[in-house]
C-alpha cells in the first residue's frame, strides 16, 4: 500500500514504541502534524518554546531511560533547538529529533524559513541527515532510533523536506538495521578486566571514581554489590552521583571545584583510581599535572576517544559499564581497606560540606527536600543552585537527579523536570533553580499548567546571576559586573553593594505563578521551609513555585580554585583574604 | 609511549558517498583546531562510497584522537592509517612559469627531463608543466623553480593519493 512520508513517520514512531512526542507545529512540519491529529497511541506534548521542547524530551529520556522525540518545523523551530541537543548530547541523552525542511526543490534557494539544519547540528549531535528521497525514509528513521540510543547514545537529528513528507511511497517500516559504518561494541575485553582486578587486588587506598555512564548503564544495583564486595571507597561527579545510595557508608561524596574535601583529597591520595563511566572533565580533574598524580589509573568507559584524551591512563577498558562491573563481579575479591576507609571519614568528619547555622540557607532548603520527598525526580537549573543540589542533595534507587552537567545549560531546570513527570506521573518531580535560570524558559509554566503537572518549582532567589557573582567576589575585586537581576536604570553603574534599599526583584515569581493558574508561595524564613514544601507536594491539581529568598552573597564551598590541584581546595572564603 | 613531537600524519577514511560527509570530515578537524594540509576525494569501485586520503601535522595524542573520533561517526567506513606503513603515494600539480624567455624555455624542458615531468602546454612566453610525484619531490620542484622563476609562478596542487603497497616495503 502506498502512504504519504507524513504517515510512515507516525507509523514509524509507533513502531519505535514513542509514546510521547515533544512537538511544535510549523509551516515546514504542518503534514508530519496533520498524520497526528487524533492519534491515540501517542501523546503530544505542546510545549512553549522550542527549547524548552528539547529540555522536556531530555528529562524525560533521562528519566525514563526511553529514547526522547522532539518534532519542530524547520529554520527558526530548528535554530531554537540548538542549545537543548548540545545539551543532551554532551551528557549523552538518547533523543531523536525530527526537524522539517522546505521542499527539496526550494533547498538551497534561501527560502522562506530555510536554515541548513544539518549544517548547524552536524558539530553538536551524535548523527545529523537530511531525508531527500521518499523511500529513504523509513530506513534513515530507524537508523536515527538505533543510533541514538546504542553505544554511546546520544543525539540524531533528522532533517525532512516538506515535499517527503507528502511523497506517497512504501508502508514497510524495516524491522533491523545494519550500519556498516557504526558498530557499537559493548562488550568488554576479559584479560583487561583481568589486569586491572590484579592492580586493584595489591592497593592499599584505593577508590572508584563514577560518572555519568553508571546512571546511563543502570548499573546501580551492581556498582553497588561491586563496592561492597570489594570494599572500595566510591567517589562521584556530578554527572554520577546516585550511581550508588549517597547514604551509603562507603560512598565519599563529589569531586571537582566544589566536591567535597574528603573526596578530592581521597583522589590526590590514592594509589589506584578505578574510573567508570566518566571523561575526566576539567571541572573535576583541577590542575591536570596533580590530579591522582601517586594513582595506578584504570578507566572503563564505552567510548573508545574517551580514553586517554584527558588524562593518560594505564589500564583502558572500553565497554558498556554494567557489562565491565559485571565480569569483575565475577573475580573481584574484598580488599582490606580499613585504614584508608577510617582515613577518609576523618577527612569526612574533619570537613564536612556545611553552610552553617546562620539564616535560610540553601542547604538547609535542599535537606529538608531530603527529609519531605522520598520518591523523587529532582532537577537542576545550572549555577549556585545546581552546585548546592549536588552537594547537599541524597539520592537512592528511588531518587534521581538530572542535571546539564556537561554544557551547563541555563533554563535547564524547569522544562526538564516537565519532561520527568509526564514520564513519570506517579514519582513527586522538583525542580530547583535559580531566579536567572527560571527566567530563561520561565513559559513553560503554561506547558506544566495545561498538562496538568503538579510539578514542585523552587527558586531560590538572591537577585544576582550567582555564580558569576561569586566568581567576580573572589577572583575579580569584587567587581560586579552585570551579573544584579535588581538593577535598574536609576541605580548606579558600578554597584557591588547589595543593601536593603535596591529595587525590588522582577517579576514578582508568586503574581507570575498565579497568572499562569500555578500556586505560588514565597518563603523567607526557614521556618517556613517545611510546610511551604509540604503544601506543594500535596498539590496535586498544579505547579507550585516556591520562591525561597536567600542571601543575596552566599557563595558555593568548598572551591578549587582554577590552576589549583584538587587537593588545594578552599574551605572558607572571607573578603579580603 | 605518546610522543608530543609534532609529525606528519596521512590517514585513508573510506565513507559514505553522500551530501555533508566531507563537511563532516573537515568539521572534526577544525573543532580539534588542526589544519588540514592536503585532502582529496573521489568515489570507490562501489559508487556508494568514497575513499578520502588526508594529510595533516600532528602529535600522537591528538593523532590517536582525531582517528578515534572518525572511528565512532556513523558516516566513516572505514579509518586506515597510511602514516608508517608501505603506500604508494602520488600528488598532482600544474606549475604555470610566465614571461618565459626563449633560454628559460629550453631551461624548462630540461628541467621536465630530469625531473620526470610533462610539457602540458605553452605558447611563446609560458609554459605549463603537469606533475605527477610524489609530495616530497613536487616539494623539490617547487623549490628550485620558485629559485629560478621568482615571482614568475603559478601553482596548482592537487592534493594527495595514496594506496597501501602489496609488493614493496616502501616507495
Amino acid at each position: 500500500m502506498k502512504i504519504s512520508g507524513a504517515e510512515l513517520f507516525v507509523k514509524a514512531l509507533k513502531e519505535e514504541k514513542v509514546d510521547t512526542l515533544f512537538a511544535y507545529p510549523g509551516g515546514q512540519a504542518i503534514d508530519l502534524f496533520d498524520a497526528l491529529y487524533g492519534e491515540k497511541d501517542i501523546e503530544v506534548v505542546l510545549p512553549r518554546h522550542e527549547q524548552g521542547l528539547v529540555h522536556a524530551a531530555d528529562g524525560y529520556a533521562r528519566s525514563t531511560g526511553k529514547v526522547g522525540v522532539c518534532l519542530v518545523t524547520s529554520g527558526p523551530g530548528a535554530t531554537n533547538l540548538v542549545t537543548g541537543v548540545a545539551t543532551a548530547n554532551y551528557d549523552s541523552v538518547p533523543l531523536v529529533c525530527f526537524t522539517g525542511q522546505v521542499p527539496t526543490h526550494l533547498i538551497g534557494n534561501d527560502a522562506f524559513q530555510e536554515v541548513d539544519t544539518i549544517g548547524i547540528m552536524r558539530s553538536i549531535c551524535k548523527y545529523a541527515v537530511t531525508v531527500r528521497k521518499r523511500e529513504d525514509l523509513g530506513e534513515i528513521i530507524k537508523k536515527a532510533f538505533y543510533v541514538a540510543r546504542t553505544g554511546k547514545p546520544g543525539v540524531v537529528v533528522v532533517d525532512i523536506p516538506k515535499d517527503i513528507q507528502i511523497a506517497l511511497g512504501d508502508d514497510t517500516y524495516p524491522e533491523e538495521i545494519n550500519i556498516r559504518g557504526y558498530k557499537p561494541n559493548s562488550d568488554v575485553h576479559t584479560g583487561q578486566i583481568k589486569r586491572a582486578l590484579t592492580v586493584l587486588k595489591n592497593a592499599k587506598k584505593p577508590v572508584f571514581l563514577i560518572g555519568g555512564g553508571v546512571n546511563i548503564a543502570h548499573a546501580n544495583k551492581e556498582l553497588t554489590k561491586l563496592v561492597e564486595l570489594t570494599r572500595v571507597p566510591v567517589i562521584t561527579t556530578i554527572m554520577g552521583k546516585g550511581a550508588i545510595d549517597t547514604q551509603h557508608e562507603l560512598y565519599v561524596g563529589n569531586i571537582g571545584i566544589h566536591g567535597c574535601y574528603a573526596a578530592n583529597k581521597a583522589i590526590s591520595e590514592c594509589d589506584v583510581l578505578f574510573s567508570i563511566g566518566t571523561r575526566f572533565n576539567d571541572r573535576i580533574t583541577g590542575k591536570i599535572e596533580e590530579f591522582a598524580k601517586n594513582a595506578t589509573i584504570i578507566h572503563v568507559d564505552i567510548d573508545t576517544a574517551a580514553i586517554s584524551r584527558n588524562i593518560v591512563v594505564d589500564i583502558p577498558i572500553v565497554g558498556d559499564a554494567k557489562n565491565a562491573i559485571k565480569a569483575m563481579l565475577e573475580k573481584a575479591k574484598t580488599l582490606n581497606t580499613d585504614n584508608w576507609i577510617k582515613q577518609i571519614k576523618e577527612w569526612k568528619n574533619d570537613y564536612p560540606i556545611d553552610m552553617g547555622e546562620e539564616g535560610m540557607t540553601p542547604q538547609k532548603i535542599i535537606q529538608k527536600i531530603n527529609k519531605i520527598f522520598k520518591d523523587v525526580i529532582v532537577t537542576t537549573d545550572v549555577g549556585q543552585n545546581q552546585l548546592w543540589t549536588t552537594q547537599f542533595l541524597d539520592l537512592n534507587k528511588n531518587k534521581q537527579l538530572l542535571t546539564s552537567g556537561g554544557l551547563g545549560t541555563m533554563g535547564y531546570g524547569l522544562p526538564s523536570a516537565i519532561g520527568a513527570k509526564i514520564g513519570n506521573p506517579k514519582k513527586d518531580v522538583v525542580t530547583i533553580s535559580g531566579d536567572g535560570g527560571m527566567q530563561m524558559n520561565i513559559q513553560e509554566m503554561a506547558t506544566a499548567v495545561v498538562n496538568e503537572l503538579p510539578i514542585i518549582i523552587c527558586v531560590l532567589n538572591n537577585g544576582y546571576l550567582g555564580n558569576v557573582r561569586q566568581w567576580q567576589q573572589m577572583f575579580y575585586n569584587k567587581q560586579y559586573s552585570h551579573t544584579c537581576l535588581r538593577y535598574r536604570k536609576s541605580c548606579e553603574k558600578a554597584c557591588s553593594n547589595p543593601n536593603k534599599d535596591c529595587p525590588i526583584f522582577t517579576p514578582d515569581f508568586i503574581k507570575l505563578a498565579e497568572s499562569y493558574g500555578a500556586k505560588g508561595i514565597r518563603v523567607t524564613s526557614e521556618d517556613d521551609i517545611e510546610k511551604a514544601l509540604k503544601e506543594a507536594k500535596n498539590n496535586k491539581k498544579t505547579p507550585t513555585l516556591i520562591e525561597f529568598i536567600i542571601d543575596r552573597e552566599v557563595n558555593v564551598l568548598p572551591m578549587v580554585k582554577p590552576g589549583n590541584p584538587l587537593s588545594e581546595i578552599t574551605l572558607d572564603f572571607k573578603e579580603g583574604e | 609511549m605518546l610522543s608530543n613531537e609534532k609529525k606528519k600524519r596521512w590517514i585513508c577514511l573510506f565513507v559514505e558517498n553522500e551530501i555533508g560527509v566531507l563537511a563532516r570530515v573537515s568539521g572534526l578537524f577544525s573543532s580539534k583546531s588542526y589544519n588540514i594540509d592536503t585532502i582529496t576525494v573521489g568515489t570507490t569501485e562501489d559508487t556508494s562510497v568514497s575513499r578520502m586520503t588526508i594529510s595533516f601535522t600532528s602529535d600522537d595524542k591528538t593523532f590517536e584522537q582525531i582517528k578515534k573520533q572518525f572511528n565512532r561517526s556513523v558516516e566513516v567506513i572505514k579509518v586506515v592509517d597510511y602514516t608508517d606503513i608501505p603506500i604508494h603515494m602520488k600528488e598532482i600539480i600544474f606549475i604555470r612559469v610566465n614571461h618565459c624567455s626563449e633560454k628559460d624555455k629550453t631551461e624548462l624542458f630540461r628541467i621536465a627531463n630530469i625531473f620526470d615531468v610533462s610539457i602540458v602546454d605553452y605558447n611563446y612566453t609560458s609554459v605549463i608543466l603537469e606533475c605527477t610525484q610524489t609530495e616530497e619531490r613536487n616539494d623539490a620542484l617547487i623549490k628550485l623553480l620558485q629559485e629560478k622563476f621568482l615571482n614568475r609562478i603559478e601553482i596548482t596542487r592537487g592534493g594527495v593519493v595514496a594506496t597501501e603497497a602489496i609488493g614493496i616495503s616502501n616507495s
